[in-house]
């Protein structure tokens, strides 16, 4: 059995980052796990700039933000298992694995890293009714076809949701020539970032429907129209709102969902808010020795987080290899207060760390707000903020000092002023 | 000039092609998609029923039975997936109660084995998210689930291996007696042939029109469903069925034979037989029914939603009878007719001998058909697997991790398909929580390397739905 003191599992921008760090903490043995035929992960479709602002302080689109990892890795000796597939994890960190080159292996790990990224939900996961014509696709896949393989998927196109990916993939199909009619969005505020709604949409004059939805799809062959509908406050449609578009083609950004099925199988304690692993402040699972960052945890909005996060695993998974388990006394379980819907992470050991990096996002848009950490009825801190929206991910440190004052839960919550 | 031509591919069509494999004649199977099973075949509630639905003495009762007999044995043999779960049939109030009763007595006469009334205790001990208003239940150990597509594929395949002749994207247009039997008028020529047999599904009686005076008429009949992913595939252990009532036929809850959990179907009528579109109202109506089973059910696990379109008919029974000289009909298949579509297709046999076909058994037919499904093997078949051939180590879609292997398998097979939901009808790709949002680009690419068909070509199913429109930087055509 091959033997390797970190398995990551995933070559996209988590698992790059998580064994970069781990090779800089001086882990010497480490491989990464990637069912593509090459590393970068979804990075590589992502041809719009826009990435690395915060990481590397410079504008770089999704193929150089991984290549600059990429080109990293060069200079160390972490191995890279290309076109191979995880099909189980072990409670034991034993990873099973299958590939045309080396056929069924079983790998050992003295600490495995999960970057499996995550999935698009598809018209299934949201019922829309109507026929069952080509010309319906997830906006990564009409993505991947566009960048990756250099085709149309269409040419007048109506995109539901307005996930980042839907107004990336607005401003790149009318770049390659196609007519955007509309982008229509169930709830009242977008669910991508406003930049993004900025150079995406308003910058080409696409409408932007809020408080709308598709009822209804039309086309034996290819998709030849949709009504969309105005929705209610409970997100029903009202009739006689209905309007009409001829288009060839519906891109689907309706969300993300964290792809746990090796998480699942290993029976690693899941958070049902996130869909994600329940993580540690250095993003270690409940199963120990198993690390979880990236899109897998959690949904992000930008990759630089993903890094960041990515790198903490990483050099966790070093620690946790050279000095061991961590030390558990003083847990701090974190709780969603008012509009939040969750955080990661979920647990926090104040041993064992400096300042404990707080992601969460809340359920809806507030102008100035205050973001309050109570422990019972003691708020132990407090954080401005302008603008707060559920498509923008928050972040918070919470520094040791703070975290020792804590009792054994904290609850974040929002507050509008 | 053929011995037998069949008109259409669906499950009926099928079974009775491989019936007839195994006889001295020669058979040629007329289907207008470019795939077979596309109709009914394949959206439906895949149920193998017990048999204690039809009336008594109905050939639809005879063949239902029947077709569960020969189902068990067939999918052993042909390696589709089936899994004998039994049935409910739950009752919520006293006229259920009575309802259940005369079901039990009538399945008894069909000579369904293994019938027991249980009561509403007993139904929640083997079906723990049952409604606590379920009275009594009837439970059917014969009836089970079963893929349905593949069924009719693993028939029909192997019929092509015996010499049946498959011709796709050959619609039939017209019907000719002549002194040798019949002449067919078909989108690519015409067909001679001495016997027809009519399995044209829901378009039966335009083909039974052409050939006889109007018997019967077609009533699509589309039933909407909904399919959950496998984490929900726990929550039925056997095929619920709700007792039919003054309300209606009410809908199912089943396991799958893949795994997962399917709820449905609702039920209307609908002008065109293959207008096989959802609709808002008749999915919330499947939820609403479904409530009544199952009152804790959400839908957060749905994966897909689809429809599928019956052939229900203004006659009572299955229309399975000789309408013109030499001439077979095998019409009117409404519900149970996936259960019963190879005791129809006996039926076929023994309508065509007795319009003077002669059809001796072959010496030597191939019966069975082996295919690997690599996510069922283990470790040690896996490795094995890959050794012999590296494309099985190689996974295309990670939901149902269906390898390289089997995809490039189904292509090369006896009846190969020619787009991406043929893949996935045939080797399971896309059929996961993604719908092949993931692994949908390459699969097409397999296909085209496969097959040579071009990317831009690529069908996501039946003609016109291609896929995309051209290359980039392309001025329009």
């Amino acid at each position: 059995m091959n033997h390797y003191e970190l398995i990551v599992i995933g070559g996209g921008p988590a698992g790059l980052a998580a064994a970069l760090a781990a090779y800089e903490q001086g882990l010497r043995k480490i491989l990464i796990v990637e069912r593509d035929k090459e590393l970068g992960g979804i990075l590589n479709q992502c041809i719009h700039n826009g990435f690395g602002l915060h990481h590397f302080k410079e504008e770089l689109t999704g193929p150089e933000y991984a290549g600059r990892f990429v080109e990293m890795l060069k200079d160390t000796n972490v191995e890279v298992a290309l076109d191979t597939m995880v099909l189980e994890i072990t409670r034991e960190r034993e990873v099973h694995a299958v590939s045309v080159a080396k056929g069924y292996q079983v790998l050992k790990g003295d600490s495995v890293i999960l970057a499996m990224g995550c999935r698009e939900r598809t018209r299934g996961a949201i019922a829309i009714p109507g026929d069952r014509p080509a010309g319906v696709f997830t906006a990564g896949t009409a993505q991947r076809y566009l960048n990756m393989e250099g085709y149309m998927v269409g040419r007048r196109i109506v995109i539901l949701g307005s996930g980042d990916i839907g107004l990336i993939m607005a401003r790149r199909m009318t770049l390659e020539g196609a007519k955007v009619l509309a982008c229509v969005e169930v709830m009242p505020y977008s669910g991508g970032l406003n930049r993004n709604i900025v150079q995406c949409l308003q910058d080409y004059d696409i409408p932007l429907y809020l408080s709308h939805t598709i009822t209804d799809i039309r086309g034996k062959g290819r998709v030849e129209g949709v009504t969309v509908s105005q929705v209610d406050a409970r997100r029903n449609p009202i009739p006689g709102t209905e309007m009409h578009f001829d288009c060839d083609t519906v891109l689907l950004s309706v969300g993300l969902i964290p792809e746990n099925e090796l998480t699942r199988q290993a029976e690693i304690t899941m958070d049902p808010r996130t869909n994600g692993a329940v993580v540690y402040e250095n993003m270690e699972t409940a199963l120990p020795g198993v690390f979880a960052c990236g899109n897998v945890v959690h949904v992000h909005d930008l990759v630089d987080f993903v890094t960041a996060e990515s790198m903490r695993a990483g050099r966790a998974a070093a620690a946790y290899v050279q000095k061991g388990e961590a030390d558990d006394a003083g847990l701090i379980t974190l709780k969603n207060g008012d509009g939040v819907t969750y955080t990661v992470p979920q647990r926090i050991r104040p041993g064992n760390v400096e300042n404990a990096e707080v992601f969460f996002r809340v359920n809806r848009v507030c102008g100035a707000s205050e973001i309050r950490v109570m422990s019972g009825d003691t708020q132990i801190a407090k954080f401005k903020r302008a603008h707060l929206a559920p498509g923008e991910m928050e972040r918070i440190m919470l520094p040791k000092k703070l975290l020792e004052k804590a009792g054994s839960e904290l609850t974040v919550g929002i507050v509008e002023l | 000039m053929f011995d037998v031509a069949i008109i259409g591919c669906g499950v009926v069509g099928a079974a009775t092609a491989f019936m007839l494999s195994q006889r001295e004649c020669s058979v040629v199977v007329l289907e207008k998609e470019n795939d077979v099973a596309t109709g009914a075949t394949r959206a439906n509630s895949a149920i193998i029923h017990a048999g204690y639905d039809p009336e008594p003495g109905t050939k639809m009762a005879r063949l239902n039975v029947r077709g569960v007999e020969l189902a068990q044995k067939l999918c052993k043999e042909l390696d589709v997936p089936y899994i004998q779960n039994g049935s409910l049939v739950l009752a919520f109030d006293e006229t259920d109660d009575k309802t259940v009763e005369k079901l039990y007595h009538r399945g008894v006469e069909n000579g369904v084995p293994g019938l027991e009334i249980i009561s509403g205790d007993e139904a929640r001990k083997r079906e723990p998210n049952l409604s606590k208003q379920v009275t009594s239940a009837l439970w059917a150990p014969s009836a089970g689930i079963i893929n349905p597509w593949e069924y009719a594929l693993a028939m029909i395949e192997t019929a092509v291996r015996n010499g049946v002749e498959l011709r796709r994207e050959c619609a039939v247009t017209g019907l000719n007696k002549t002194d040798a039997g019949w002449s067919i008028e078909t989108t690519k020529g015409t067909v001679e042939a001495k016997y027809v047999v009519n399995a044209a599904g829901v378009h039966s009686e335009e083909i039974h029109n052409m050939a006889a005076e109007p018997a019967f008429k077609i009533i699509p009949n589309r039933g909407e469903y909904y399919l959950m992913d496998k984490s929900d595939g726990g929550r039925a252990n056997s095929v619920l069925f709700q007792c039919p009532s003054a309300a209606g036929k009410g809908v199912l809850i089943s396991p799958t034979v893949g795994g997962n959990l399917i709820v449905g179907p609702s039920a209307d009528n609908a002008e065109d037989g293959d207008c096989v579109g959802t609709t808002a109202a008749g999915l919330a109506s499947v939820r609403e029914k479904a409530m009544k089973t199952m009152p804790d059910l959400t839908y957060r696990g749905a994966i897909r939603n689809f429809a599928g379109m019956r052939a229900n008919s203004d006659q009572a029974d299955f229309f399975v009878q000789v309408s013109a000289p030499g001439f077979v009909d095998l019409a009117c298949i409404k519900s149970p007719g996936l259960s019963a579509a190879p005791a129809i297709a006996e039926e076929a046999v023994v309508l065509l001998e007795g319009e003077g076909l002669a059809l001796p058994a072959k010496a030597e037919c191939i019966t069975t058909r082996r295919r690997i499904i690599f996510n069922e093997l283990t470790q040690e078949e896996k490795a094995k697997v890959i050794a012999g051939n590296p494309l099985y180590g190689r996974v295309i879609c990670r939901c149902e991790t269906i390898t390289e292997g089997e995809i490039v398998h189904s292509l090369h097979c006896p009846v190969p398909p020619v787009s991406i939901d043929g893949v996935k009808r045939r080797a399971g790709a896309g059929l996961g929580r993604c719908q092949g949002g993931f692994c949908g680009p390459r699969v097409a690419e397999i296909i085209a390397r496969e097959l040579g068909i071009p990317m831009v070509d690529m069908l996501k199913d039946t003609a016109g739905t291609n896929i995309l429109i051209g290359e980039t930087k392309q001025k329009n055509k």
